[in-house]
């Protein structure tokens, strides 16, 4: 659960610190530091060594959760409490605990056995990392690397795809009238609704094709990343079905009926 | 044939783990017509079925291949000791491991399950909406409903992939599943309140607090 943290600005100081899930799980470390029981804790302490280190995170620019805050808060609160004279305290709702600090170690005992129980999943887990039961095979679109069926060079590496772009590039180069145009905005995310709206209407689509109309460089290199987020997310797949030939692009469900049966 | 080498093999071809109802299942449907001498199998009950299995268990105890009880049935394992033989070569690469995060919001769950994310944030002190969607893709935890207090808050319950996950028979063998589920949740703040408002979106701006 120690977690080095070190400076990675140019600054020769290393410092480790703990690393908490949470205030709950500060706390607990700072009552098992102190080797007290969780039911003797004093308040004023504990937030004193809570509130220092708070300012440690601070001071190691670490970005401090809310819900730190927010304990840090109650923890003010409760000990600003156990200042005053018992006759001027204001009254807790529930009379019956009328010690403040209840609600707070009730939490803590009950977070405490939590966190072990997930020490315990976690050695089950290490366990049966080890034990390897028979599995069923992944359904087939899910395997990243099926061999397209016919080709042994069915498979497109991401040099393949840069390649078969820098064409696309080239060609729009060319193209007479072709000139940069800034009022023309693209996003990729209406590129991937471009694209899967092509896709939905064809199996597959020659790669180049996809960039045909375009006559922007902008418009094309967002179109491009917009293909590798598809790619990426697993919902087109990239096949070159001739060697040398034109770079082919196809929905993920449609894998051919060799691979089906 | 005898029941104990019929259960073997069908362990040794399923994918998945089987229940005992499953595996008695396809012994009867088995022997239904196959040789006089296994004609008595097609009568064959859970129990038997059930005794047949731990003392196949007992048998396989020191074999490289063992029988697990795991998720709510029994399937054959490899042994830990074979781990760095098998692991990675020839069987399917193991997901990786749980964050700290997921194992406390996972224990949470599998003892107080279904249970509402704003229970899981009471007891531990930390917003968990990432955490939860992350163990929801991961197929361990799925949504069971929803809770029939105000805001109608989704609740949250473990699968059978959670089991698989760390080699548990059934949730009765989570330890101290007696204590942790009898103990008393923190209350959330405002359930009603936490489920209109899902998120906090901001971090609250930063407070100077003197000691």
């Amino acid at each position: 659960m120690v977690v080095g943290i070190t400076e990675t600005t140019g600054s020769p100081l290393r410092v480790t610190l703990p690393i908490f899930e949470g205030p709950l799980d500060l706390l607990l470390y700072l009552i098992k530091k102190d080797e007290v029981d969780i039911y003797d804790v004093e308040i004023g302490r504990i937030t004193g060594q809570y509130l220092s280190y708070l300012e440690a995170m601070q001071d190691l620019d670490l970005e401090i959760a809310g819900e730190f805050l927010v304990m840090a808060s109650n923890l003010v609160y409760l000990k600003s409490r156990t200042l005053l004279p018992v006759d001027q305290q204001a009254a807790e709702e529930n009379a019956e605990e009328d010690d403040p600090r209840w609600d707070l170690i009730r939490q803590l005992v009950e977070y405490k056995k939590f966190k072990e129980a997930a020490g315990d999943l976690e050695q089950r887990e290490a366990l049966q990392e080890l034990i390897y039961r028979r599995k069923a095979a992944p359904p087939v679109a899910l395997i990243s690397e099926v061999p397209i069926p016919g080709s042994e060079l069915g498979r497109v590496t991401m040099l393949d795809l840069i390649h078969a772009f820098q064409k696309v590039l080239e060609r729009a180069r060319q193209k007479a009238g072709f000139r940069e145009i800034y009022e023309e905005r693209f996003t990729v995310a209406d590129k991937i609704e471009h694209i899967l709206d092509v896709m939905a209407r064809a199996e597959r689509v020659v790669f180049s094709s996809l960039f045909q109309e375009m006559t922007s460089r902008s418009e094309i290199v967002v179109t491009f990343l917009a293909l590798l987020e598809l790619i990426r997310l697993k919902h087109l797949r990239v096949i070159q079905p001739d060697p040398l030939g034109e770079i082919e692009i196809c929905s993920r469900t449609d894998h051919g009926p060799e691979i089906n049966s | 044939m005898d029941l104990k080498s019929i259960l073997e093999a069908l362990l040794f071809a399923a994918t998945k783990p089987l229940s005992v109802a499953e595996l008695a299942g396809l012994v009867r449907k088995g022997a239904d017509g196959a040789d006089p001498e296994s004609a008595p199998l097609a009568k064959i009950t859970e129990s038997e079925v059930e005794a047949a299995l731990n003392v196949l268990k007992g048998e396989m105890g020191n074999r490289p291949v063992r029988l697990q009880e795991i998720a709510g049935g029994w399937q054959l394992g490899t042994a830990p000791a074979y781990a760095r033989w098998v692991g990675g070569q020839v069987a399917v690469p193991k997901p990786p491991r749980m964050s700290q995060p997921a194992l406390e919001t996972l224990a949470v769950i599998a003892y107080r399950q279904p249970i509402s994310r704003a229970e899981i944030e009471a007891v531990r002190g930390v917003a968990v909406s990432g955490v939860l969607e992350t163990l929801v893709e991961r197929g361990v935890v799925r949504v069971a409903g929803r809770a029939d207090i105000p805001g109608r808050p989704l609740i949250y319950e473990t699968t059978e992939l959670f089991l698989e996950h760390f080699g548990l028979k059934d949730l009765r063998e989570l330890p101290n599943a007696e204590e942790l589920r009898r103990a008393k949740l923190p209350e959330p703040p405002d359930p009603a309140a936490a489920a209109a408002q899902p998120e906090l979106l901001h971090e609250p701006d930063p407070v100077t607090i003197q000691d």
